[in-house]
């Protein structure tokens, strides 16, 4: 009878707990993202930059000095401002004509003696709210307005469902109400072709024919060689196979009594399709162009490849603009050194760029949920 | 069909005129939206076509090549200098280099070591210095082959015309080079191959464990829930982000580790960082975890639940089932999925650029701790450069890239029909 008993084993408690490790390491990629994602941006919003006020001290200052005499030349100092000479962190807490009272020795600097002609310096943060309403970005000078990247993300992606939302809602609508088993055996791996090629050889398509196709129809005046117009296009081009293998499963969710009953009161194939068998479907479709979306915002290569270099802030589709992504790459593409701006900024655009896909990807499962007509 | 009623079968007069002067435009309405249709099918395969002609044109066809020094002239008594000794292709390097230079080969290895292919190279690459001067793409050089030939008599009198595949073994087996002529993709295959090789090794058992927990081992609490919404978002997210991700943790944080100074395992100290293929690997890996979830969770789903109870019923513990039952029979959908996602990593290059791909490597990596280039990476940078010649190689570099992807694509299907008769 004992031979019967359970038997402990030790064993099985340690793959499950690794087989547990396994999936929790998705929580720890997400928990890593959000976490450096959070830190380094936090770090390039605290960041304290020098600027100089072209401002002098114009007498010998001393340690225990508490005000400075300065020259009026440069910007204007004002009180509160945090102020940097030599390699000390002062802040201003009166100004009088050229007399400056400040607190010394701030952020565990030493207060020491200067001579003068030394020049001012004075703080400057990037600030969340110029970062989220200006429209230049130019780290060289410290001004850093994410528009101008955010605009050439979006209008190339515009560009791109301009071409594969119609595109592909088309050819699922083909593949589901219209195509004989033969036309889909076929059909069905070309569209899958189309999704499995990398993305920088559609950089490569983009760049040598997209462009010069784009122009030798608008012409070469018009088209400049890197533009955003051509990126968008092959982008749409790319997530193609994408909203027409999404949409596609929806339609043909919509179970086969709904086509029938509508055939049956007279409908054509045309109104089945289009009046009765798409808004059946509609909740899957709407989530196949929201993913659409987000993949053509993330999209990379593309833009790297052919929308070019330099931000740009433009609504012109035949100028070249840099967008969110394609900044990041040539940012990181020299050996980037850390806790430089330039590091701490690609991380600032990558939250957002995260936000925002994040955010259309919970949107589109939510559609699907929340809309999903059920026919049982 | 349902819509083609023969007239006979409407009953009443009236219904038909009711509905007759309509009925023509909706069918007419019909035929132009299937028209539209059609197209859109057609345009999506005229877009493939389309890239594919693109890259083909470019990889072969006409090229224009100037020699800075004449072959004929470097013949000795007459034997051309593809057929000359060791000895006299030694001496030839030796009068037309640098002396500095000609010390840094024999300084490589003894020049009496050199194979006589070395240095017949050595002497193409230094001494004759060819230099394509322009290429012709595949249609022009089909089309207009004699219009080729005249305009490049007259433009280049001194080169060599020539019907030129860019995609060559050369081409293959050679290092990377500043002239497009030389360059070759053989460092970035084998980095693309290393780099695949560490994310299989990380993603592959991690993947196929979490799946086996989501399916097998959960119930459904709240974090399993969490864990299992999490893994769909996670594979929305862009490359790039896991890049930077990457970028942070591996390459910065993980540094020790990934540079490979915890093990002692540093050529030099003053360039280690964590740039390596490991760092890439691992992010790569990162990034394909989800696919390789989701898909060996359906395979595991697919297996039916009688052979679990069966099992289960012969007193066989959870692992025992899993192990040799559940996963044997779910085998080859979840190795199918693991090829499509390792494809799908072959082809990533934007977290790699982000990662730290250093683009000019002339050497071969030599394990995880190396510094490397990729396939992928390889292309976006010949693109990026603003010489023609170098969109060619690109070309010849992408056919590479696409007949690795077609052989990893159709493995998968193999594996998905020779199995899938087995449930």
């Amino acid at each position: 009878m004992n031979k019967l008993h359970k038997r402990p084993r030790r064993g099985e408690g340690f793959i499950q707990g690794f087989l547990f490790l396994a999936a929790a390491l998705s929580i720890l990629t997400t928990v890593g993202i959000v976490y450096e994602l959070g830190k380094e941006s936090l770090n390039f919003f605290t960041r304290q930059m020098w600027e100089n006020t072209n401002k002098q001290i114009v007498a010998d200052v001393r340690p225990e000095d508490l005000t400075l005499t300065i020259n009026s030349s440069g910007s204007d100092l004002h009180s509160g401002e945090i102020i940097k000479i030599s390699e000390e962190i002062m802040q201003v807490t009166a100004v009088a004509g050229g007399q400056v009272t400040v607190a010394r020795g701030l952020q565990n600097t030493t207060p020491g003696a200067y001579n003068a002609g030394l020049d001012i310096f004075e703080s400057r943060r990037v600030s969340l709210v110029k970062f989220f309403t200006t429209t230049r970005w130019e780290p060289q000078i410290g001004n850093f307005g994410i528009w101008p990247l955010l605009n050439a993300t979006l209008m190339t992606s515009l560009m791109a469902m301009l071409v594969a939302l119609p595109l592909g809602l088309s050819i699922a609508i083909y593949l589901s109400e219209y195509a004989s088993q033969r036309v889909r055996s076929w059909l069905k791996p070309i569209l899958e072709v189309l999704a499995g090629i990398p993305t920088v050889v559609y950089g490569y398509f983009a760049l040598t024919f997209m462009t010069p196709l784009l122009r030798s129809v608008f012409g070469k005046g018009v088209v400049e060689i890197y533009n955003t117009a051509a990126a968008g296009i092959v982008i749409g081009i790319l997530v193609i196979p994408l909203v027409s293998s999404m949409s596609e499963d929806a339609l043909r969710a919509v179970p086969v009594s709904l086509r029938q009953a509508a055939y049956g009161l007279g409908a054509t194939r045309l109104e089945v399709a289009l009046k009765v068998v798409l808004p059946a479907a509609i909740s899957g479709i709407t989530a196949a162009f929201i993913v659409a979306i987000s993949r053509a915002i993330g999209e990379t290569m593309i833009v790297a490849i052919a929308a070019g270099a330099g931000p740009n802030f433009t609504f012109n589709p035949f100028k070249s603009a840099e967008t969110m992504t394609g900044h990041i790459v040539r940012i990181s593409g020299g050996d980037l050194s850390y806790d430089s701006i330039d590091y701490n900024s690609i991380f600032a655009i990558g939250l957002v760029l995260f936000v925002i896909t994040l955010g259309l990807n919970i949107v589109s499962q939510r559609v699907v949920r929340k809309f999903r007509e059920v026919y049982d | 069909m349902f819509n083609k009623r023969k007239p006979s079968q409407v009953p009443h007069d009236a219904e038909k005129d009711a509905f007759q002067p309509h009925l023509h435009s909706r069918h007419r309405a019909g035929r132009v939206w299937l028209l539209v249709f059609q197209v859109s099918t057609l345009i999506g395969i005229v877009a493939l076509s389309a890239l594919l002609y693109n890259v083909a044109n470019a990889a072969f066809g006409y090229a224009a090549i100037e020699n800075k020094v004449d072959p004929a002239s470097l013949s000795i008594n007459g034997i051309p200098l593809e057929q000359l000794h060791p000895l006299d292709l030694t001496y030839i390097l030796q009068e037309h280099v640098s002396e500095g230079l000609f010390r840094k080969f024999a300084r490589e290895k003894p020049m009496e070591e050199y194979s006589r292919e070395e240095i017949y190279d050595l002497v193409m690459r230094w001494v004759v210095q060819p230099q394509v001067v322009e290429t012709w793409t595949l249609f022009d050089s089909l089309a207009h082959r004699d219009e080729i030939m005249r305009q490049a008599a007259e433009k280049y009198p001194q080169a060599r015309i020539f019907f030129r595949s860019w995609l060559t073994s050369q081409f293959l087996t050679t290092p990377q080079s500043s002239k497009p002529e030389f360059a070759g993709v053989r460092t970035a295959i084998l980095g693309s191959l290393w780099t695949i090789l560490i994310t299989l090794l990380f993603a592959f058992p991690v993947g196929v464990g979490a799946a086996i927990y989501l399916e097998e081992y959960t119930i459904d609490t709240p974090l399993n829930r969490i864990i299992q919404t999490n893994i769909n978002n996670l594979a929305g997210v862009p490359s790039i982000i896991y890049g930077i991700l990457g970028l942070a943790i591996f390459v910065r944080l993980l540094e020790p580790l990934t540079s490979g100074a915890l093990f002692g395992y540093v050529k030099d100290a003053t360039t280690a960082n964590g740039r390596t293929i490991l760092s890439a690997g691992l992010t790569l890996g990162l990034l394909i975890l989800p696919l390789i979830i989701i898909n060996a969770q359906e395979a595991i789903r697919a297996v039916p639940g009688s052979l679990r109870q069966a099992s289960l019923g012969l007193g066989a513990t959870r692992w025992q089932t899993i192990w040799h039952h559940v996963l044997p029979s779910a085998l080859p959908g979840i190795l199918t999925g693991a090829i499509l996602a390792v494809s799908r990593a072959v082809g990533e290059t934007a977290p790699l650029v982000v990662v730290g791909a250093s683009t000019f490597i002339t050497f071969d990596p030599d394990g995880p701790f190396s510094k490397f280039t990729t396939l992928p990476i390889q292309i976006y940078q010949w693109t990026a450069r603003p010489q023609a010649e170098f969109r060619n190689i690109a070309a010849a570099a992408i056919l590479v890239l696409l007949a690795l992807l077609l052989t990893l694509n159709a493995s998968a299907v193999l594996l998905r029909n020779r199995f899938s008769r087995r449930l």
